[in-house]
């Protein structure tokens, strides 16, 4: 059962939740104390040693509902299995009655799997497969493709080779038994096969999760499909939690700057100024402050809605954060993205703006004539689009003093940089007026670049 | 140890703190059946309400134990939390003590002989008698073993999270000028979280994570059964109905155990022997802590009761 305890921690890894070697050991300690007897109060006891929130719980519950209930079906399996040669014996009870009263003997020459499978033990079949598939380190499968390795590994350690060697026999002697014997192998075959999917269910998942999130963070954003899209969030979530955990806490000792001789004086007045205690000025330390122009252009909108979502979840990071969405003309978002789920909100966002041909000239217009005032010399700009005006004026002007007016001015482009300024894109023009310009086309870059920002106030 | 099944271990928490009025779902008595026996603290989570600052309680009164409560708040340290010297005191005795030093020392010729003869005594100033105990170092030297409840501790700041990583897991604590006090017998510890912000993990791995939720219709009717023994069965059985109605509603705040069990006094005294749409109405406002959501919850009352009502029939 230890051995069985140990297979369900690398299971829950498997459903993400983090098992540390510390807390199987406690885990361990409290399975010791309650005993493996009753089954609920076992979950109980995991699901409060090893899980640490409300979404762990439920994910490890069912994690633990789908381990523990794995004897289950195989023993239904071939009991569903069984009913076959079952049925078989009660069509012909005379020849199976015959096959075993005449075959007593011949059933000794065959191997211990042929007999196990003939006597219909149900639960030594279940002990069979079970150890079998520890033999074979079923803990160990990773991919769907791995299915078919493993369940010829389960076979063979079972003694495949004998019972084949004994079907062959039995064929030429008995063939009603050989008939009965096939059955059971087929019977067996899918066991292990629904062995092994269970195995995958609870192993692999951990793994194919990682390539998956893998994959999904170097996927071009504008491109993604979209059944991806609910993914890609989670994703965006997750990156924004990390960036969080990143720069939320304040660090102190990075913020103790020169001697304040004057206070450390005043402070010390009681010790006729000998400086027992220090005091210390401390550097100041903005939290940044982000004014964020999305192109929601065709081309650019997938982007910007990641975009979007990524920075409005970092309200512990930024200390304000005004949106502004433009195709071709400019308008605020910011409370459409407070308000609203960010579905809801990308579509009200989109059916107000988006949708026309980009004209970045005209929106940096709009910008100058309401929202100039925004920009305070804490503020970081970013601007995320393709930079293709359609050939209509850029306006480089307008981004030159947005410039000035403002700490950084970040322009994140989707596109590759081998496509700047070729065509109708203005590039080349604006990038003179930014503080830096890169690409930022999949997630993993969407994130090097929003930590980049968020640093430069640290 | 007693040689006991832990199933009926985990039954006997059960009635016991049942016995002080605190109904535990089966999760509720194991977490504390466990933390009994591996000497864990338990970290219990929830909405506002649902009875986590109680169970500290309850398991107090059913041991028979003193509880120990440190509220948590934005700016807590380890001078409000663990210790501090008695300044004033370690002043006034020196002061008092001036001749005996002087006595002391007088034998001395020189400054350093002086200094040497005051090393024998020791840190007579930073000994035991001028430490101030706080919850936590009062918790550790409890003889017979207390019941400390940190209560809030999402309130704190992540630094006092991490000065409770040696209590949690070693039961004591390093004072530099003493030395590591350990505990007489270790305590049982308690902490509750709204999920305000969320903990460390080194905090979360050294607890057991208990949440607790809403419970369930029956364990609700039990636990009004319990705290208002005066209310009717078929009013209890109505009343909970009703709130497991309103807690499927969007609101701003679910009302939760505690203003189920207000509401229930209040209908007691009202003298209600059964809901209707009139009663409902003029009490709404102790379940529902917000306009907003009274307004939300007003047109469903009639729908509510009859829903209600009519589970009441079949359960």
């Amino acid at each position: 059962m230890r051995e069985n305890i140990h297979r369900f921690f690398r299971a829950a890894r498997g459903a993400g939740v983090h098992v540390s070697p510390a807390e199987s050991i406690d885990a361990m300690r409290a399975v010791a104390q309650v005993g493996f007897s009753d089954r609920t109060i076992l979950r109980d006891t995991l699901l409060l040693t090893l899980a640490k929130s409300q979404d762990e719980k439920l994910a490890l519950g069912d994690c633990f509902d789908l381990f523990f209930s794995q004897p289950e079906p195989r023993q239904e399996q071939p009991e569903g299995a069984d009913e076959d040669p079952s049925q078989d014996t009660d069509q012909a009870p005379s020849s199976a009655a015959a096959g075993d009263a005449g075959g007593g003997s011949p059933q000794e020459e065959l191997g211990p799997l042929a007999q196990m499978l003939l006597s219909q033990d149900r639960n030594a079949t279940a002990a069979a497969i079970a150890s079998a598939a520890g033999a074979a380190s079923l803990s160990d499968i990773r991919y769907s493709t791995q299915r078919g390795i493993f369940s010829s590994r389960i076979l063979d350690a079972m003694g495949l080779q004998r019972l084949r060697d004994d079907l062959d026999q039995l064929t030429a002697t008995n063939p009603a038994l050989a008939e009965r014997l096939r059955a059971a192998l087929d019977a067996l075959r899918e066991a292990v096969r629904d062995t092994v999917s269970q195995g995958l269910a609870l192993y692999a998942r951990e793994e194919a999760e990682n390539l998956r999130n893998d994959i999904l963070r170097n996927a071009p954003l504008a491109r993604i499909e979209r059944r991806q899209v609910a993914e890609m969030r989670a994703l965006i979530r997750q990156i924004a939690r990390r960036l969080r955990e990143r720069y939320s806490k304040p660090r102190k000792r990075q913020r103790r700057g020169h001697l304040d001789v004057r206070r450390t004086l005043r402070r010390n007045a009681a010790w006729g100024g000998v400086p027992f205690l220090t005091a210390w000025k401390r550097k100041h330390r903005d939290r940044p402050k982000i004014v964020a122009l999305c192109d929601v252009s065709g081309s650019v909108a997938q982007v910007s809605d990641f975009f979007l979502l990524l920075i409005h979840s970092l309200h512990e990071v930024v200390d304000d954060v005004r949106s502004f969405a433009f195709s071709s003309h400019l308008i605020e978002v910011s409370d459409i993205l407070e308000a609203k789920s960010p579905e809801e909100a990308m579509a009200e966002i989109m059916s107000k703006v988006g949708f026309g041909s980009s004209d970045y000239g005209s929106s940096l217009v709009d910008f100058e004539k309401d929202f100039m005032s925004a920009l305070t010399p804490q503020t970081t700009v970013i601007v995320l689009g393709d930079a293709r005006s359609n050939n209509l004026d850029p306006r480089a002007d307008i981004l030159r003093r947005i410039s000035e007016r403002s700490k950084r001015l970040v322009w994140l482009n989707p596109e590759g940089r081998l496509a700047w300024g070729f065509g109708d894109s203005e590039m080349p023009r604006y990038a003179t007026f930014c503080s830096v310009v890169r690409q930022c086309a999949t997630a993993q870059q969407l994130e090097r670049a929003v930590s980049d920002i968020v640093a430069t106030y640290q | 140890m007693a040689e006991q099944k832990p199933s009926t271990a985990i039954e006997a928490v059960e009635s016991g703190l049942a016995a002080q009025g605190y109904i535990a779902s089966r999760q509720i008595a194991t977490a504390v059946y466990l933390s009994q026996q591996i000497e864990k603290p338990i970290l219990v989570e929830g909405p506002a309400g649902v009875g986590k600052t109680e169970l500290a309680k309850a398991i107090a009164a059913w041991r028979g134990m003193k509880m120990i409560r440190l509220q948590c708040y934005e700016g807590l340290d380890e001078a409000k939390a663990l210790y501090e010297w008695k300044y004033a005191k370690q002043l006034l005795y020196t002061q008092i003590l001036k001749d005996k030093l002087g006595e002391v020392l007088g034998g001395a010729q020189t400054l350093h002989a002086a200094l040497d003869q005051l090393h024998d005594f020791g840190d007579v100033f930073f000994s035991k008698e001028f430490v101030e105990p706080r919850p936590l170092l009062q918790a550790l030297e409890q003889p017979g073993g207390c019941v400390l409840l940190i209560d809030e501790i999402d309130k704190s700041d992540a630094e006092f999270e991490s000065l409770l990583l040696e209590i949690l897991s070693d039961f004591q604590v390093t004072i530099p000028e003493l030395g590591t006090v350990s505990a007489i017998t270790p305590p049982t510890v308690i902490l509750t979280s709204n999920s305000e912000r969320d903990l460390g993990d080194a905090l979360k791995r050294r607890c057991l994570h208990l949440h607790i939720g809403f419970p369930e219709q029956r364990l609700e009717e039990r636990i009004v059964e319990s705290r208002v023994p005066g209310i009717s069965q078929t009013l209890r059985r109505q009343m909970v109905g009703f709130i497991h109605e309103i807690r499927s509603l969007d609101l701003k705040k679910l009302p939760s155990v505690s203003e189920t069990i207000d509401w229930a006094r209040v209908l007691v005294l009202l003298q209600a022997s059964e809901l209707d749409t009139e009663i409902v109405k003029d009490t709404l406002n102790v379940l529902l802590k917000y306009e907003a959501d009274i307004e939300a919850a007003q047109p469903q009352i009639t729908t509510f009761i009859a829903k209600a009502a009519r589970s009441n029939v079949f359960g």
